[in-house]
């Protein structure tokens, strides 16, 4: 057996015979086929070179957007090791980069008057992440699962906390309270990064970057996944009890896995304080924790690949929904990809395209006749479609009440819906594609930041159900 | 003295407000070893519909029904409301992660949490609003203890969590379920082979500790009047941490947990600072997990192979 075909953490049998659970391959399956066919430099090289030419567009935003991608991937790939190889539930992950981006706002403002080399602050700020991780794993190595999980999820709110009051601490042997973090109001005015002679005056600077630094930690967890320490790690995050019966160090390999995601969160820390050229101590509260937990299981925890795609997804996705227009595009798309999710045939999802556009005009002519007041089109849509949306869809001028009351009947009626025989699900289907399109205009697009929240919610849970290793993660065999 | 003998009212207030929540996570815990992240969010809903029952009775200023039956409304309201909610989140969220991965309930119930707050943030807004209980219930004739005047909405707010905790211990010690519950709890699958209906034992057991949870949540808005939609995380994370320090899974554990980071908090808040209350509490978490990994009064769990 080649060192590439290692089916580690899969039983034998089932890795013998995995073509016995295996289903017809869906179009993902195709998909990655045709993808894994092209060679794997043109596969590496491909997005690289279109990630290069994004501040060639020369949109600023475009530009920002990358910056934010790059960070959230450096983040990903950091969590990756900890959850996805180690298997340890680390929910204080955030509280590293902020200790990063503190750490380097420290270093480099006029808090303290310090403005050290971009070379010095940075290591320093990694290497200090990474020490703070040291400590915290100490206590943490005893832990199991869920009790880890736990105290690390305290410890990040230790952290917001400390970032929040650290405005006026009293420090053993002085009478005066002093301020070490600025507070609620952070720190701000901190310098932009000078790296051999060439100052980061715009965001495309730090583009290039993280392009490059997403590139090359990419490639050194390639390497090291493949490396004696990496199998040990895969082997401890599949059962840590038979890990350490096959003589593997299992202490010092979580040590070390602590330290590593420290590490690479306190680098993206640093980068993100001079970027944003300031830090605040909400910017590494709990959404942050979720939005990269749910990047990871959502891309495959566990896959190099999966946190790549997962950053991109959960960090583009978001994004666009803060623009009404582009909003309301990546709405339709995934209730199209839901109702093809849950009818999967021709010919009954052309019935219930049919039903839902029925559904549509029945409404709207029920809410006039009942006499609603109705806001007009132009009022709640811009897209393609806005010209025939104000015939289909009803938008009453009463959005909180109409919306509240809409969203409950859509949540039980999602919930009523999972729990029925597929042939009645399937006749229900137009009219909840219809209710959830009522909700989204009339409730939810006004409210971009709930709406992320909600649907990340929702979509780890279904995840959780559906399919829990994720898009490109290996599915996992517990043998009992 | 004053100061002291006040903390310590009010840390019994407020431990046993996290005794109620801690009870809900070991009862979970145990049955199921899950982790129940959104237990914080039905606490928050438990208060949410306290807060409603009031509102729809008149209001603090002019309630219809006499104050001790507006009281008791609150309570079975949003006792029952929080343990339906708990049943539902365990039907559609847990359920079908029963055999899966360890990770994969724990994410789910992330999900769940973030999905709750956001609802409630959704439907209520992001106002605080006021249980405002000085208005209907004054602190009029309060007795006094050491110098310190106890109002009796906190001797309520003790007393009925002392009792809700009695309650519990009979129910799980005497009943019928109390005894299936320790059955499933001690081995689901040697449960199961002895004819003990698991799932219904386990959509009790969901009832029951998210009832406790909602009884939380009006005891807080009574004692502490606010409730908002983010008030369950940081509640939540206190409850499994005294759920932790007590020996998660134990249930006298829970309830001593309770008392003692309720305690904590309030002591720390008058002598050291108000801001390292959490921090404290998450030391005596971190010392109590080295001396002993189980917590005070766990047992030791035997890993079979």
């Amino acid at each position: 057996m080649d060192s590439t075909n290692l089916n580690l953490g899969t039983d034998e049998w089932v890795a013998a015979h995995a073509e016995r659970s295996a289903g017809t391959p869906g179009p993902l399956d195709r998909a990655r086929a045709a993808w894994e066919a092209v060679p794997l430099l043109v596969r590496v090289l491909l997005p690289v070179v279109l990630l290069a030419l994004v501040p060639l567009a020369g949109s600023s935003y475009l530009t920002r957007v990358g910056v934010n991608l790059g960070l959230f991937a450096l983040l990903a790939l950091g969590l990756n090791i900890v959850v996805g190889y180690a298997g340890l539930l680390d929910l204080g992950y955030v509280a590293f980069y902020g200790f990063g981006a503190y750490t380097f706002a420290m270093l480099s403002s006029d808090k303290f008057g310090l403005h050290l080399p971009t070379l010095v602050t940075v290591p320093l700020a990694v290497v200090l992440t990474a020490a703070f991780g040291f400590l915290l794993s100490l206590p943490s190595r005893r832990l199991l699962g869920d009790y880890l999980a736990i105290v690390t999820l305290f410890f990040g709110q230790i952290f917001v906390e400390f970032a929040i009051s650290g405005d006026s601490i009293t420090l053993p042997g002085r009478s005066q309270s002093s301020d070490l973090t600025g507070g609620s109001d952070g720190i701000s005015g901190v310098d932009r990064f000078s790296l051999l002679g060439l100052r980061f005056e715009s965001d495309a600077y730090y583009y290039y970057l993280l392009l490059a630094l997403v590139l090359l930690l990419t490639l050194a967890i390639y390497r090291v996944d493949r490396s004696r320490v990496g199998r040990a790690w895969r082997a401890l995050g599949q059962d840590a009890l038979a890990a350490e019966a096959m003589t593997i160090p299992v202490n010092r390999l979580k040590i070390l896995a602590f330290v590593v995601g420290a590490g690479i969160a306190g680098l993206s820390g640093a980068i993100f304080a001079a970027v944003q050229r300031g830090v605040f101590p909400s910017s590494f509260d709990l959404p942050l924790l979720i939005l990269v937990y749910a990047a990871v299981i959502l891309g495959g925890s566990g896959s190099l690949a999966g946190a790549l795609l997962g950053a991109a997804l959960m960090s583009l996705l978001p994004e666009a929904l803060r623009q009404p227009a582009y909003g309301e595009w990546l709405f339709f798309v995934l209730l199209c990809l839901a109702a093809v999710a849950v009818v999967r045939r021709a010919r009954p999802l052309l019935l219930v395209a049919v039903g839902t556009v029925v559904v549509g005009f029945v409404m709207n002519a029920v809410l006039l006749a009942a006499g609603v007041q109705g806001l007009p089109a132009a009022d709640w849509t811009q897209g393609l479609l806005s010209r025939g949306m104000g015939r289909w869809l009803f938008v009453p001028v009463d959005r909180l009440h109409w919306g509240n009351a809409a969203f409950v009947l859509l949540v039980v009626l999602l919930a009523v819906a999972s729990r029925i025989r597929p042939a009645v699900r399937i006749a229900l289907l137009p009219v909840l594609l219809w209710l959830a399109t009522f909700v989204w205009f009339v409730r939810l697009s006004p409210e971009p930041s709930l709406t992320r929240q909600l649907l990340i919610g929702a979509l780890l849970v279904v995840l959780m159900i559906v399919r829990p290793e994720g898009l490109l993660g290996r599915k996992q065999v517990e043998v009992l | 003295m004053e100061q002291f003998a006040q903390q310590l009212v009010n840390g019994l207030t407020l431990g046993g407000v996290y005794a109620l929540i801690a009870l809900g996570y070991t009862l979970i815990y145990g049955v199921l070893q899950l982790l129940n992240f959104a237990h914080g969010e039905v606490y928050m809903v438990g208060a949410f519909l306290g807060y409603f029952v009031m509102t729809g009775l008149g209001g603090p200023a002019a309630p219809v029904v006499p104050v001790w039956l507006m009281i008791v409304l609150m309570f079975l309201v949003a006792m029952i409301g929080s343990g339906l909610l708990g049943v539902a989140v365990e039907q559609f969220a847990y359920r079908p992660l029963r055999n899966s991965a360890r990770i994969a309930p724990l994410i789910s119930a992330l999900g769940v949490s973030l999905f709750l707050q956001n609802a409630v943030l959704l439907l209520f807004g992001s106002q605080v609003r006021s249980y405002d209980t000085p208005r209907y219930w004054p602190a009029t004739g309060a007795p006094e203890l050491a110098g310190v005047r106890i109002s009796p909405v906190r001797i309520l707010v003790v007393a009925l969590a002392l009792v809700l905790m009695l309650a519990l211990v009979q129910l799980v010690n005497r009943s019928r379920f109390g005894r299936g519950m320790r059955a499933v709890a001690f081995d689901r699958d040697a449960a199961l082979m002895m004819g003990i209906d698991v799932n219904k034992v386990v959509v009790l057991v969901f009832f029951v500790a998210s009832a406790l949870a909602g009884a939380a949540g009006v005891m807080v808005g009574l004692v502490f009047f606010n409730v908002y939609s983010y008030m369950g995380f940081l509640a939540g994370l206190k409850g499994f941490t005294a759920a932790v320090v007590g020996g998660i899974g134990s249930i006298p554990g829970a309830m001593l947990g309770g008392f003692l980071i309720g305690l904590v908090e309030s002591f720390t808040t008058v002598y050291i600072s108000s801001n390292f209350a959490s921090v404290l509490s998450f030391l005596v978490l971190i010392l109590v997990m080295l001396v002993k990994p189980r917590g005070l009064l766990g047992k030791a769990a035997i890993v079979k192979v």
